[in-house]
């Protein structure tokens, strides 16, 4: 299993980076709010602040995209996909990220480090005010960014080929969902009968899976898709 | 070397491409960055000093500093935030309560909420899983037909990706290069209107065949009022108000009484339902109040006192906005007009303090930009105000003890979520901020909310320090009363935010849950969108270059088609690839193809993505490939088949059609509210 030791190590290096930089959204939050008070009520903009806040979403959706991937949370028009057995599955996908993934982010890790370098080379500062602030270490985001995807990638192909080997895809850990707000919702409910409710909490996520599948869930059938966190480093 | 048979290559490669089920992002990626190459392959040049790699670098650093995609991370964050903060089950129980003499009125009710909650959130699957839990089985314990209840769930929860604040339009927008405010003001009545269609369709069918929702029994939806109301309840009607409005005064009246909790009343809750008594005046005042504020102090250019806020851009306008949608009677404001001071002058009495303070303020500014102000506003305004007036006044007099409970119960569960919905619309629709920094005090609000739901005294307490260090600064720079109120409320929001928020975060983990889910979700689905925009980006500006997209126009245009035929190929595409693509990939991949046809057929881009929007309600509807069908079904009890579901289903469709109909004959409805804001 030393694969699928490989593959969660990269795993975790997607969701760390990907975590970390998530947190930017609550900062542009702030940046932004305190901005608006700040033109509209003190009367005194920032200069800088255009720029900053390109650069907390810039950054922020780029340096995600690995960790998105690592959730295969990356949209694809599934329709036909859904129907084939996972190792047909995993053959097309095997042959779409040699043939699609790989130069595509090459080509955008290896242009971003040349842009990038230029970039740091002169010192460029933003251009959309007088005296802006610098932006080569923006700049430098995409090639960081592109690596972190294309390392993410390698796990994606690794998983690829162990599910040609096995014939089953190999598990992905364990992370929040958009149908967990179920959970959140239901765990506080004050009207909702328990038996319903309970059940309901505890079916979300099979009834998510199988709905995208345009499905219905069958009966007792466990659905077993992610690796919780304490059992992760179990044999 | 570019050619226009590569460019036919690419469209077909794309097609069969997607629909091998990759990571759509990664695929337009790769095929843009093998076809570019070609494209810019110069014999003699080194193979790796090649001109793709330029345009995929300026594409995506161009999506990085993209400043109308800035917004989605700030709208997907609050949405994230407040489906988590707003209790879905305490509002559905306070709205049915409001409306249960409304014939179907747990139907009603059904939609009311999954729209109102999908507008927070915008997810169609959690939205129709939680109705599902929610109002479901109630549905069919009280006796109703499965199609209506299993209908008005599917298509209430779909509504939430079309009403703004949608995620879905802001993305359009930066795909047409359109203004998102534009697409918001523009998507709201049609989003109504569907809405209101909806409505007309329950109600209209439970009136006529009254068998299929019956009527609740009445043990089902009685209030127990608690037994200090009770003794202040007077007369026959058994009024309230009076009698609590004299135990502020006079608090022996309640003497002995019990709270709901067993324990005798305290001071506490008399001022607690006095407060929410206290809600719908303020509502009222408020709106009008703001409305005011808009068309005569900010608009009139010779009111310099609000300098802080962008006048200008909104000097265009030429008529009453806000105060138009309610529909009140135009024929007689002007003896309402007068009738309108005896009444109001006894009610600001006990009213906030706001309203005559800011009449004092008004009118001197009001006789300076009288000039600029719309005709017919006064008489409108005044119109209006008086109508509400009389209504609350009919309400207030007319209110007992049981409405007392459920006002208090609405004002906790529906109104902090419906008063920042509305305020951030009408902060981006009239121009007063831009939709970036409207969607960061949205975001601010949500989780003030989030906060607040737990902490609501500590927040209660920050705000006010907030809200008066806010009015401070404000008054220290010599703002107009109208900046005070916002300057207040911000700083209010702000304080009451952080400070609850960082000092509970260690204490509370329902809290720091909901703030890291959010945080989390937000970073996938913005990471989704943007990096599909890159793939996009890149894959459009290599399909240009070959020609692809010229040879599309010279095809399509090569048809001869009439307006009306190109609107409908076109809607019908989009349809058809509802059925099996998500939103996402229909906006960014396929409406680009529509787009730059749009002006040869005379086409506003503004209505064609409102009409793609409406569409895609209908494309999520339809059997038997509609998601929010099987979601359903997931939760609902064993003998509500799939069937059934459909069956609901298929009426919605058949009115989102309708509708898209009526949009496309009256492009008013959909145009209007833009221009009128914004000039045309």
């Amino acid at each position: 299993m030393n694969a699928q030791r490989l593959v969660h190590a990269i795993d975790e290096v997607s969701y760390w980076s990907g975590k970390a930089f998530a947190w930017l959204i609550v900062a542009l939050t702030f940046v932004v709010s305190i901005e608006v008070f700040k033109r509209y009520i003190l009367n005194a903009p920032t200069a800088w602040i255009f720029d900053f806040n390109n650069m907390l979403y810039g950054t922020l959706f780029m340096m995600c995209g690995a960790y998105t991937l690592a959730l295969s949370a990356h949209v694809r028009a599934d329709f036909v996909y859904i129907y084939l057995r996972p190792r047909a599955q995993a053959a097309l996908d095997l042959a779409l990220y040699l043939l699609f993934f790989i130069p595509g982010i090459l080509g955008l890790i290896y242009a971003g480090y040349g842009y990038a370098a230029d970039s740091w080379r002169i010192g460029e500062h933003s251009t959309i005010t007088a005296e802006g602030p610098p932006i080569y270490h923006f700049k430098s985001v995409i090639p960081i960014a592109g690596a972190l995807v294309m390392l993410q990638g390698l796990a994606e192909i690794v998983r690829c080929i162990e599910c040609l080997r096995t014939g089953a895809w190999p598990l992905r850990l364990e992370d929040v969902e958009e149908i967990d707000v179920i959970d959140t919702q239901l765990s506080h409910s004050e009207y909702v009968d328990e038996e319903s409710r309970l059940a309901a909490m505890e079916t979300a996520h099979a009834i998510d899976e199988a709905a995208r599948h345009r499905s219905v869930m069958e009966e007792g059938v466990v659905h077993e898709r992610a690796i919780k966190k304490d059992e992760q480093n179990k044999p | 070397m570019s050619d226009p048979s590569l460019g036919l290559t690419m469209l077909g490669l794309i097609v069969v491409a997607i629909m091998m089920g990759f990571p759509t992002a990664f695929t337009l990626m790769g095929l843009g960055m093998i076809f570019g190459y070609i494209a810019f392959w110069v014999p003699g040049h080194l193979w790796y000093d090649n001109r793709i790699f330029d345009l995929i670098v300026q594409r995506s650093y161009g999506v990085m500093t993209n400043d109308t995609l800035l917004s989605v991370p700030l709208f997907v964050f609050m949405g994230y935030i407040m489906e988590r903060a707003a209790l879905v089950d305490r509002m559905f129980h306070s709205v049915q309560l409001a409306f249960r003499r409304v014939p179907a009125s747990l139907a009603v009710t059904t939609l009311m909420v999954s729209a109102f909650w999908g507008i927070a959130s915008g997810i169609v699957g959690a939205v129709v899983v939680l109705m599902g839990v929610i109002s479901l089985r109630p549905m069919l314990n009280a006796g109703y037909d499965v199609r209506l209840a299993s209908g008005v769930i599917t298509a209430g929860g779909t509504l939430g990706i079309l009403i703004p604040p949608s995620v879905m339009i802001i993305v359009y927008a930066a795909v047409a290069g359109q203004s998102i405010v534009k697409l918001y003001a523009a998507a709201m009545l049609p989003g109504f209107f569907l809405t209101f269609l909806y409505l007309v369709y329950i109600l209209g069918w439970a009136i006529l065949n009254p068998k299929i929702a019956p009527k609740l029994p009445p043990d089902k939806y009685r209030v127990a009022v608690p037994d200090y109301l009770q003794r202040l309840e007077r007369g026959h009607s058994r009024r309230v108000v009076g009698g609590l409005l004299a135990t502020v005064f006079r608090p022996s009246l309640v003497q002995g009484a019990t709270a709901p909790d067993g324990r005798p009343v305290r001071y506490g809750l008399i001022v607690n339902d006095v407060l929410a008594l206290m809600v719908p005046l303020a509502l009222t005042v408020g709106t009008f109040g703001a409305t005011w504020w808009y068309v005569v102090i900010h608009n009139a250019p010779t009111a310099a006192t609000t300098a802080a806020v962008s006048a200008p851009k909104a000097a265009a306008i030429t008529a009453p906005p806000a105060a138009a949608p309610a529909t009140a009677d135009s024929e007689k404001p002007q003896e309402l007009g007068e009738a309108e001071t005896e009444v109001k002058s006894d009610e600001p009495g006990r009213a906030a303090d706001a309203p005559p303070e800011e009449m004092g303020s008004v009118t001197e500014s009001g006789v300076a930009g009288a000039g600029e102000v719309p005709a017919h506003f006064y008489q409108w305004f005044w119109g209006l105000a008086a109508f509400s007036a009389l209504l609350l006044a009919i309400y207030y007099r007319r209110m007992d003890g049981e409405q007392l409970e459920i006002l208090k119960e609405l004002s906790a569960s529906v109104v902090p979520l419906g008063v920042l919905t509305f305020v951030v619309l009408a902060v981006i629709l009239f121009g007063i901020c831009t939709a970036t920094e409207s969607a960061a005090v949205g975001a601010l609000g949500a989780l003030y909310l989030a906060v607040m739901a737990k902490y609501l005294r500590q927040v209660c307490w920050w705000s006010l320090v907030g809200a008066i260090i806010g009015v401070g600064l404000g008054w220290w720079e010599g703002e107009a009363f109208a900046s005070l109120i916002v300057s207040g409320s911000l700083g209010g929001t702000f304080l009451g935010t952080v400070v609850p928020g960082l000092w509970n975060l260690k204490t509370s983990p329902d809290l720091r849950r909901n703030i890291k889910e959010a945080t989390f979700l937000t970073a996938k689905t913005t990471a989704m969108v943007c990096w599909l925009f890159v793939g996009s980006a890149l894959f459009s500006a290599v399909f240009a270059l070959h020609g692809g997209q010229g040879l599309i126009e010279r095809w399509v245009l090569g048809m001869n088609l009439s307006p009306l035929g190109f609107m409908i190929v076109a809607q019908l595409i989009i349809f058809i690839l509802g059925w099996p693509l998500e939103w996402t990939e229909i906006i960014v991949i396929f409406c680009p193809i529509f787009i730059p046809l749009l002006s040869h057929f005379q086409v506003d881009p503004i209505l064609f993505g409102t009409m793609v929007a409406v569409n895609l309600q209908a494309a999520f509807l339809s059997p038997p490939v509609a998601m929010s069908a099987f979601y359903l079904k997931g939760v609902a009890p064993k003998h509500v088949t799939l069937n059934q579901i459909f069956a609901g289903m298929m009426p919605y469709m058949i009115i989102v059609c309708i509708c898209l109909a009526f949009m496309y004959i009256w492009p008013g409805m959909t145009l209007w509210l833009p221009e009128f804001l914004y000039g045309s």
